[in-house]
């Protein structure tokens, strides 16, 4: 068995698996059900100050996948709506309850050093593990001068995390929004500050699909939309990108990270360890199925890690890093074709069809005896992968290296650089 | 022991449920799920084995996009009868078969099933979505209504032709409204599929028109620029047998017809015992209805082997199910009773000789019957009267590759020319039969 226990900045918890401030961390009774059903952590959804927001009725719309599986998920709510002393009552108690579970608690106030004072020196009361600051929410809170309005400029995050470490002796894992150019800047910044951390992504302005009828956009409140925070499966992508640009970053690239975006799964986590997350929150995916599925994250995320050899999580968090590089030094000389193995073809043609009108004119079609065979022409192949993504059957299309006999060569030394030939 | 046939073996809840739909239908979420496990394929091996060329991955993606009512217009312009042909197509040896599932899962998308979903969806609009061309002037005469001359027709009436259909029984359909088993066609589809065939205009239809009888060939050769023949196959063949004239013995066919037309089910005269003779799908339809009308035990008896059967694997999976037992290997040699009925039939059991050829072994042995159904196939009925045929071969009209016979401007197809009998099939003859008249009569 592979030790799980994982330390993020000092918070300690038994598994690398926390719940992320969101609607499942509302309140106690949520959070004490996501312990119970194994979850390493929470970070409990954000405090504000009092009185509390009020919420709209309709919050989430939804981008689904083949038989309506949800893939991509977007909300307007805002965040908590309870009074301030009842969410840190329970807090105080559901940690008293439950020591060897982290529990973070967001926050989200005003940018003024007073506000802060007073919400920080009322949070450690509860003798919470730490705070995540909430730099994130692009809907609401945005408009109200917090959240995202913050996380996008950089001297503000500076500022406010500067403010958070100086009235507080609690961690600090600052939380950056997707919606800018370059997430190395806030990443910088709240390094700067001070802080002992970053989480990221938060969610990203979006607008999932339109109601044709109403010509509104969904969730449709009363027949009008507004852009919401998109988050799920289909974000990942985008998440463990941001994640890789700081971790391979050169001022930023000892932050501690913990990974948020998409994750559903062990698999899913293993990916943001291995670009250097030190453990991940999740939100969506229970949101769709339940706190249970932390159950097959722990067993699936051990016997990957048995099998590897990995007895613990620091083994593997950020073995990905050194792999990732910028495209001008990628190995120019790298060749590889398609093959596609004719005994697992069950002759769909796709791979063709895309080839042909989009790609290479690189697979033909044929037909012996009557049958349907598909085969790579070969000199045409520019080992571009699309028929391998595209193929239905797992293994059939395979990407063969060609032993050229070139040595390795990067984009930046290439003679047929036009930078290289003006050097000359 | 005394004949026993009776009506009103059931009660009519149980007709009720007997001869409800046997197909489970599709709802709108379950084909928009099935419709997600079409690949999409490039040159689908399906569209293949689709005798009508439907563009199965394209209609199937419109399911799948919500686009429903475009998914049947997809089918239709293919095959006019498509919503026939879902439910009575053999699928399992047509384009599900070839579906690339099958290959790594065994497990096709259920064509057939998406086809009649989208279908049902469209007719239940009462809306025809073609548009007649403007009239050409032409007129084109149509003998029989069964389902090649109703895709003739229709393809004729879209490129503007005026198309008049000669149907020797009361309503239009041919086997979809008189063969098919009941249970495949519930709710009256075949008058209503017909009448949606009929509602893109130009198309005139008169019933009690036999050709040799009150029609002639000549006369519509006279009368119009080309005529089509989509008479089927009129006759039942008989099994040569002493004794086949005893009473209780009749054609499946004839008893399929009645029952189509039946008012009220329980007026049919039901065998307790009940033998049919033959191994194709109007053999299989006929046990599995008698056995439905409350026959107490029926028993195929087919003269082959369950792989020689005409009927495909799933019609027989759906007979035995249906607690109708199938003997293989024997063919009737007697008929006996008492008082001019049937009580018993006498099998002699057969065997492939060397050269692959059936033969008796002499063994035999008896089965006690009250009604024996006769489905040993079907054959042309030889049209009567003077004048020029159309010369046959085999027992079907003989047809060049544009579906017209050896008579200039006489077409044919549907059962009465060679093929496999499927209504698809016949649904194709006729389309293409009508592309062939339309460059006759100068389209393109």
């Amino acid at each position: 068995m592979a030790d799980l226990r994982s330390n993020l900045a000092g918070i300690k918890s038994p598994n690398p698996f926390w719940l992320a401030s969101a609607p499942p961390t509302d309140k106690e009774y949520n959070v004490v059900r996501a312990y119970q059903a194994g979850w390493g952590g929470v970070v409990w959804k954000t405090l504000g100050e009092d009185p509390p927001v009020v919420n709209q009725t309709c919050r989430y719309g939804a981008l689904y996948g083949t038989d309506r599986r949800v893939i991509g998920f977007n909300n307007i709510e805002l965040i908590s709506d309870r009074p301030l002393d009842v969410n840190l009552q329970e807090i105080k108690k559901v940690k008293k309850d439950w020591p060897d579970r982290a529990l973070v608690v967001s926050l989200m106030v005003p940018c003024e050093e007073q506000s802060w004072i007073d919400i920080l020196k009322k949070v450690e009361q509860t003798e919470a593990d730490g705070i995540e600051l909430n730099f994130g929410c692009p809907h609401g809170m945005s408009e109200r001068g917090m959240g995202a309005a913050v996380g996008q400029v950089p001297e503000y995050i500076e500022m406010v995390v500067r403010w958070c470490k100086k009235h507080s002796s609690m961690p600090v894992i600052t939380k950056l929004t997707p919606n800018i150019t370059d997430v190395r800047y806030p990443a910088r910044a709240a390094l700067s500050g001070g802080t002992d951390a970053v989480s990221l992504i938060n969610t990203i302005n979006s607008i999932t699909a339109l109601d044709l009828d109403q010509m509104s956009i969904l969730p449709s409140v009363d027949g009008k939309g507004t852009h919401g925070g998109y988050c799920g499966v289909a974000v990942k992508p985008i998440a463990l990108s941001m994640v890789s640009e700081i971790a391979r970053d050169k001022e930023a690239g000892g932050l501690v990270i913990s990974g948020i975006g998409g994750v559903e799964n062990w698999r899913d986590a293993a990916e943001f360890l291995a670009l250097g997350a030190s453990n991940v929150q999740v939100c969506t995916a229970t949101m769709l199925y339940g706190f249970k599925i932390v159950e097959d994250m722990i067993d699936g995320l051990n016997n990957w890690m048995d099998e590897k050899g990995h007895g613990k999580l620091d083994n593997f968090i950020g073995a990905a890093v050194p792999n990732i590089t910028d495209w001008q030094y990628l190995n120019i000389n790298y060749e590889s074709i398609a093959v596609i193995d004719q005994d697992k073809c069950i002759h769909c043609g796709r791979c063709h069809i895309a080839c042909e009108d989009t790609s290479h004119q690189a697979i033909i079609a044929t037909k012996v005896n009557g049958e349907r065979k598909y085969e790579i022409d070969e000199p045409e192949c520019v080992g571009c992968n699309l028929c391998y993504h595209l193929c239905p059957v797992p293994g059939c299309i395979t990407m063969k290296p060609i032993n050229n006999g070139k040595p390795p060569l990067q984009w930046v030394n290439d003679p047929r650089n036009p930078a290289n030939g003006a050097a000359k | 022991m005394n004949s026993d046939i009776a009506t009103n073996r059931l009660s009519q809840d149980q007709y009720q449920a007997n001869f409800s739909d046997i197909s489970a239908v599709l709802n709108g979420w379950q084909a928009a799920v099935e419709s997600e496990r079409c690949l999409y394929c490039f040159d689908a091996p399906c569209v293949e084995a689709c005798p009508t060329d439907i563009d199965i991955p394209n209609f199937i993606r419109k399911i799948t996009n919500g686009n429903v009512k475009g998914a049947a217009v997809e089918i239709l312009k293919a095959n006019i009868l498509g919503g026939s042909c879902s439910r009575v197509c053999p699928t399992e040896i047509l384009c599900e078969q070839k579906c690339v599932r099958m290959d790594k899962e065994g497990k096709p998308v259920l064509i057939g099933k998406l086809q009649r979903f989208s279908t049902d969806v469209l007719m239940a609009t009462g809306q025809h979505p073609f548009v007649r061309a403007a009239d050409s002037g032409k007129s084109v005469a149509i003998v029989g209504a069964g389902p090649a001359s109703l895709s003739c027709a229709h393809r004729l009436a879209l490129h503007g032709h005026s198309v008049t259909l000669f149907e020797a029984r009361e309503k239009p359909g041919g086997l979809n409204e008189y063969g098919i088993a009941s249970y495949k066609v519930i709710d009256d589809f075949a008058r209503r599929e017909s009448e949606f065939v009929m509602a893109i205009g130009g198309i005139d239809v008169h019933y009690g028109q036999r050709l040799g009888d009150n029609l002639t060939l000549d006369q519509l050769r006279a009368d119009y620029d080309a005529v089509f023949i989509g008479i089927g196959l009129g006759g039942s063949n008989a099994m040569g047998v002493e004794g086949e004239d005893l009473d209780g013995i009749m054609d499946a066919v004839d008893y399929i017809r009645d029952l189509r037309q039946s008012a009220d089910l329980s007026d049919l005269p039901v065998g307790r015992r009940v033998i049919v003779i033959g191994g194709g799908n109007t053999a299989i339809d006929m046990a599995i209805q008698i056995k439905l009308l409350g026959a107490e035990d029926v028993t195929m008896v087919y003269r082959r082997g369950p792989d020689q059967m005409g009927a495909t694997e799933h019609e027989q999976f759906l007979a035995q199910t249906r607690d109708v037992r199938i003997r293989f290997w024997a063919k009737p040699v007697g008929f006996s009773g008492t008082d001019g009925k049937v009580g018993s039939v006498e099998f002699e059991r057969t065997t492939l000789d060397d050269k692959g050829r059936l033969s008796g072994t002499g063994e035999t042995y008896s089965l006690e019957a009250d009604m024996v159904f006769r489905a040993i196939g079907q054959k042309l009925v030889p049209l009567s009267g003077d004048g020029e045929r159309p010369e046959t071969e085999g027992g079907r009209f003989i047809v060049d590759e544009n579906y017209q016979t050896t008579l200039a401007g006489v077409y044919a197809g549907g059962d009465c020319v060679e093929g496999l009998d499927l209504t698809v099939e016949a649904v194709q003859d006729g389309k293409l039969a009508a592309q062939a008249i339309h460059r006759q009569l100068g389209g393109s």
